[in-house]
């Protein structure tokens, strides 16, 4: 059984990669390597997956749920610049896909017991483009 | 791996005929979906496709040609249309949102490659609503 509990946060960012030049960076991000940055409302689901406790009738908690996304997510990257202000994105590009790993690693461990365990993380960058991230690969670029 | 998804929205009219049925029958099969002039959805798709970040850029899929692939493949040829007339692959077929799926990911997969020539990423589904209640959803894997 999955069970998702959603989360929102705004903030900026910009995508470029500082190896390569003004005119590449334009051709590979577009708008978003504008040097200066631009926001988005980001919103993150974030899906647990397991059986429901014989005891509780619950996959997982979901205050604690609340509490662990709003810690881990929602007060770092809030109105926040992210490459300014949270690391890693001050050397990874701060793309959807960085960000949902990015997530997926600051959450991943307080999901970790015995019955579930985090299934993905969805971040939406807007109502029409989101990544589905599902664990593995290590962080890039 | 990531799964990127893409919306879009076009609008198109439909009539639901089967072709091998009388009329009584298309009307008791189709309902209101069967009325002689069509109707219209404004249809929502959603595009994914599945594949590593790419080591300089961060990025899955360049959500930009995925733009571009689906412009013309799909919301250029579909938007404001009557598909039953319009589009060649719904002349004898019932453009149901089921074979619109159909249509929609063989559009896609036939020209793939000519917008992603690499080994990633690669068409994983494409998921339309034909209204905010209706809505299916198609494998990529079982377009052959």
């Amino acid at each position: 059984m999955l069970i998702t509990r959603k989360v929102e946060f705004s903030a900026s960012h910009v995508c470029r990669n500082p190896r390569l030049s003004d005119e590449e960076n334009q051709r590979v991000f577009g708008l978003a390597a504008n040097p200066n940055g631009h926001g988005h409302n980001y919103l993150l689901e974030v899906s647990l997956e397991g059986e429901p406790d014989p005891v509780t009738g619950m996959v997982f908690d979901l205050k604690e749920m609340k509490d662990v996304l709003n810690r881990e997510v929602v007060e770092p990257f809030d109105h926040r610049f992210l490459n300014h202000e949270v690391p890693p994105f001050d050397r990874v590009i701060p793309t959807p896909e960085n960000i949902a790993r990015d997530i997926w690693r600051r959450i991943e461990p307080h999901f970790a017991g015995r019955g579930h365990r985090l299934h993905s993380v969805r971040l939406y960058e807007t109502p029409d483009l989101y990544v589905d991230y599902f664990g593995g690969q290590p962080c890039s670029a | 791996m990531f799964r990127v998804t893409r919306r879009y929205q076009f609008a198109a009219s439909h009539r639901l005929h089967a072709h091998g049925l009388s009329d009584e029958e298309n009307r008791r099969l189709y309902g209101k979906c069967n009325n002689p002039f069509g109707h219209g959805h404004n249809y929502v798709l959603e595009v994914s496709a599945r594949g590593p970040a790419d080591a300089n850029t961060g990025s899955a899929v360049d959500p930009r040609r995925l733009d571009e692939l689906v412009a013309r493949e799909v919301l250029q040829p579909f938007e404001h249309r009557n598909l039953n007339c319009d589009v060649e692959a719904f002349r004898d077929l019932t453009p149901t949102s089921e074979n619109l799926a159909v249509e929609i990911c063989r559009r896609l997969k036939r020209s793939w490659p000519s917008m992603f020539p690499g080994e990633w990423p690669k068409l994983e589904k494409v998921r339309i609503a034909e209204t905010a209640r209706n809505i299916f959803e198609m494998d990529a894997h079982e377009i052959p």
